[in-house]
């Protein structure tokens, strides 16, 4: 099974040379830690920034510079700041390859839910909507399973959407799957991980 | 016309009505106009509706209006890290509309432009596109969304010159232009203000035609989430 920063290592391996990428809160974050070499990608962070760097070293804190889960971070040689609306525009406007969200829940069909529990939790979806209307592909990073042991790749999502058949790839701590015609395909195991437990713990279909 | 004002509570002298609409700059804790704000709870007007990307936390920006029980409505997109929010939202005192991010920047820039509706795919089959129209263009479904004209925008930036134009710093320019563009009457707090002359022409963020007041002050500028590597 993959820990937090294993899921993080693998989402890096979707990057691709020369692309602008979205990194959502929470996992997605730590994507930027494990970046291959070689490949030369530019981080956005839609609070109204590209060529997003590390997080500082203590002492370096800047409060005028955060990414979007509101951690403070560094600027690089090649960074450009925006406003909000020009931040979407540019995700609207499909110039961003590829975003990777954290979901609470997936369906086979790649709808998303990441962003409510009607009353219960209220959040917010924040720029996921617009990230995943807009991007040219979106992949998800979550746990496989909620707290309780129940499977969060579902036949259909069960909370109020973020999107309609927005998602192309899941990386779970259990390995990683691609919504195709029909439901999920497994591409990958992660580390220690049978075909029939991660099997097991899917409410989706997964085609053969 | 001088726009210099010596208080934020100067600045907003005779600008503050019960039951407005405030668009307010910045993104979590970023570049929030927490002066301004600070003086909107001493003021102490109610019934307020303010569109935000975010409500604050509990003690610090839309936070402390929160506790105030100034704030009728929020529009906002994530409201994640406010517990005061979440209870006062819960048990029904405070209204909510959820805003995509991105629509609502673009809904302020679009008042600020003069556009009063704009098509976009953001939220199509969600229940953000529940009630609203839906028109195809190029084999695509969009979703119609208004322009959001605000009665006031407060917004804060790193310098302005005495005409008030604006320059912002790094991440906190954030959601400040199009909220400052959004409003009948904008009010910035700066953290210096310069000599007009002394800002390159070029360099400008936003012109001061969208700035009609502005206040120099020492902002507290919390950080959220301090988050740091090894050396």
């Amino acid at each position: 099974m993959w820990d937090r920063n294993q899921m993080a290592a693998r989402a890096a391996l979707e990057l691709q040379d020369g692309w602008y990428v979205n990194l959502g809160i929470g996992i997605p974050t730590l994507v930027s830690n494990y970046i291959p070499k070689g490949i030369e990608v530019t981080l956005q962070s839609e609070n109204g920034m590209l060529g997003m760097g590390p997080f500082p070293i203590s002492g370096q804190e800047d409060p005028d510079l955060i990414n979007a889960g509101k951690q403070t971070i560094t600027e690089l040689p090649q960074t450009a700041y925006f406003d909000s609306a020009q931040s979407f525009g540019m995700i609207r406007g499909g110039k961003i390859a590829m975003a990777i969200l954290g979901a609470m829940e997936v369906s086979q069909e790649g709808d998303l839910a990441n962003w409510m529990i009607p009353g219960k939790l209220v959040k917010g979806m924040g720029g996921a909507m617009d990230l995943v209307a807009g991007v040219g592909r979106v992949v998800v990073v979550m746990d496989h399973t909620s707290k309780h042991g129940e499977s969060k790749l579902l036949t259909a999502c069960t909370l109020p959407l973020t999107g309609k058949a927005v998602v192309d790839r899941i990386i779970t701590n259990l390995g990683v799957l691609d919504v195709v015609e029909g439901g999920l395909k497994l591409l990958e195991l992660a580390d220690g991980v049978t075909e029939a437990e991660l099997r097991a713990a899917t409410q989706a279909h997964i085609v053969n | 016309m001088k726009k210099i004002y010596p208080t934020a509570a100067a600045a907003l002298d005779g600008l503050l009505k019960e039951g407005m609409l405030i668009a307010a700059g910045g993104f979590g804790l970023c570049g929030i106009p927490e002066l301004l704000l600070q003086a909107i709870k001493e003021a102490g007007t109610k019934n307020l509706t303010f569109a935000s990307n975010n409500a604050g936390v509990d003690d610090f920006g839309i936070g402390i209006l929160l506790q105030s029980k100034q704030v009728k409505k929020m529009i906002s997109s994530y409201v994640g890290e406010n517990a005061e929010f979440m209870r006062q939202y819960l048990s029904g005192e405070l209204e909510l509309e959820f805003n995509p991010q991105g629509t609502l920047a673009e809904r302020m820039r679009a008042a600020g432009s003069g556009i009063p509706g704009f098509y976009t795919k953001t939220g199509v089959g969600t229940v953000i596109a529940e009630g609203k129209e839906h028109k195809d263009f190029n084999g695509e479904t969009y979703i119609l969304e208004q322009g959001l004209f605000a009665d006031l925008s407060i917004v804060k930036a790193w310098k302005a010159d005495e005409t008030g134009n604006l320059i912002f710093r790094k991440t906190a320019r954030n959601f400040n232009p199009p909220a400052a563009m959004c409003g009948k009457i904008c009010v910035a707090e700066v953290e210096e203000i310069v000599p007009t002359g002394s800002l390159d022409p070029d360099h400008v963020h936003l012109a001061g035609i969208y700035v009609h007041r502005i206040v120099q002050g020492q902002h507290e500028k919390r950080i959220e989430q301090r988050t740091v590597r090894e050396a």
